[in-house]
């Protein structure tokens, strides 16, 4: 006799790429279930606060349930501190988040982008219970595999002994990043069949929130 | 004769049938400092009478933010007010976490009328001191509510509450009948003209009052409930005290809004 499984893996890639002054977080649009395609254009990222903008994948129905859940802790932060929530703030929060759940987890693979309250660019790497760190880039999902050794290669610092990793944002300009990020997403959709169908980018700088969208392979 | 000996309780009703402790209540909302609601089609507005303990101190807040389409201004207890802005605008989440949709204000009010006669009815707890106006905007428009310490609730189209109110209310009412049509820069204006009747010869500046606004723009986008700034509440006083000063030279209004003086002429005449 089967047993009721809660959870299903729905597919898809998010990344996040932090720069001096800009914060690139990207994910594709598809949502899968097996084999099948069930959506080419579901949204996996959500903005949490004017500097502060989260991708997720993993399982879709605990992925909005988190969402909608930071998005209603952060509106209770605006109304008790009279501001929105900073990147670093939410990222503890979304920690706790996962971790109060510890023992029948949201099946979410989070990356946590924005910028800092010195205007840096900053990203947060999560697992499914809540372990994170800060970081300068990451990818996370089904496509995070192939992703994360080509960022390694472009983005990693020489040696760790030269840049703490919290300092870790990339020299490279925001039109590069969102470039970088555009390659890598295609290289992933030709190799993992849950990513692909379009990709969101959304950039945060000092200028606010703008997001962009480009097809990638439909196979 | 008999009010003494009925009032110990709220559970006790009087053999006239009230309940004092409740309209004793109602008194200390009359006790708090002044606030005015008014509203057109599209927009709300509340402004309150800044209050200050000591020369020392800092003023009491009693405009709040309850959700980006609703706020809230308060009269009495400001204690009991903060903690039902705080109950408010955990009810208007909920209601949005469940339903994806802002919380109609008519609702809104009822939960806070429904709270407040809960008070009303046990024997271990006191009313809440505090007169809440209710300002929101939803799909039926600009809405205001006044809620009181007995759990009744009303709509207005303009209403003051608080010490003085009654001079505010005597201005209101000789307006109230255009509000529907006015623009928001109008409704603001009147909002003050009706604060500056409750201060009774102090001089009205943008430190000894506060002004929110909440309504739907002509293209349909939405203005969220805020506090207008000290800065251009004290530039439209400028505004209303030039026009005062000269009635027959409305272009002193009219760089700032063209087309309204026919409808905001100085508020001391008549």
């Amino acid at each position: 006799m089967a047993r009721f499984d809660p959870y299903e893996n729905n597919g898809g890639t998010c990344v996040a790429v932090a720069g001096d002054g800009y914060c690139v977080v990207a994910a594709d649009t598809r949502l899968s279930v097996g084999y099948s395609i069930l959506s080419r254009d579901q949204s996996k990222i959500s903005e949490l606060a004017d500097k502060c903008v989260l991708a997720s994948s993993g399982f879709q129905g605990d992925i909005k349930a988190l969402q909608k859940n930071l998005a209603a802790k952060e509106l209770v932060y605006e109304h008790n501190h009279n501001k929105k929530m900073s990147c670093p703030a939410m990222a503890q929060l979304l920690s706790n988040t996962l971790y109060y759940k510890r023992f029948f987890p949201y099946y979410t693979f989070n990356v946590l982008g924005g910028l800092d309250s010195q205007g840096k660019g900053c990203v947060f790497t999560y697992d499914a219970v809540g372990s994170y760190e800060r970081t300068g880039y990451s990818a996370q999902g089904t496509g995070a595999k192939l992703i994360m050794p080509v960022l390694d290669n472009q983005l990693k610092s020489p040696s760790p002994l030269l840049l703490p990793a919290q300092d870790a944002v990339t020299p490279l300009s925001e039109s590069d990043a969102v470039d970088l990020v555009k390659d890598v997403f295609a290289s992933a959709t030709e190799r993992d069949i849950y990513t692909g169908d379009k990709l969101e980018i959304v950039v945060i700088n000092s200028s606010g929130i703008h997001r962009e969208c480009i097809e990638l392979r439909k196979d | 004769m008999f009010r003494n000996q009925y009032d110990t309780d709220v559970t006790t009703w009087s053999p006239q049938g009230r309940l004092f402790q409740v309209e004793y209540a109602m008194e200390a909302v009359k006790q708090g400092s002044a606030c005015v609601g008014l509203r057109s089609r599209t927009h709300a507005v509340l402004a309150a009478v800044n209050k200050a303990a000591s020369e020392l101190s800092s003023h009491q807040r009693k405009v709040f933010r309850v959700a980006d389409h609703a706020g809230v201004a308060l009269a009495g207890l400001t204690a009991d007010g903060r903690v039902l802005s705080r109950f408010l605008r955990s009810e208007c989440i909920n209601h949005s976490f469940v339903y994806d949709a802002p919380l109609p204000v008519s609702r809104l009010a009822l939960r806070l009328a429904d709270k407040a006669q809960v008070c009303t009815q046990r024997s271990w707890k006191r009313p809440y001191g505090v007169g809440l106006l209710v300002a929101g905007l939803d799909e039926t428009g600009a809405h205001l509510y006044y809620n009181c310490p007995s759990g009744n609730y009303f709509e207005y189209q303009a209403f003051a509450i608080g010490s003085r109110s009654q001079a505010a209310k005597t201005f209101l009412e000789r307006r109230f009948e255009g509000y529907n049509d006015y623009t928001p820069e109008q409704l603001i204006k009147d909002a003050l003209s009706a604060i500056k009747e409750t201060l009774q010869g102090e001089k009205l500046t943008s430190s000894n009052c506060t002004v929110s606004i909440v309504g739907r723009k002509d293209d349909g986008t939405m203005e969220p409930f805020e506090m207008i700034d000290a800065k251009r509440i004290q530039e439209i006083i400028d505004s209303m005290e030039a026009a005062e000063e000269a009635p027959a030279e409305p272009s002193a209004m009219q760089q700032e809004e063209p087309g309204t003086d026919a409808a905001a002429p100085a508020p001391m005449d008549i």
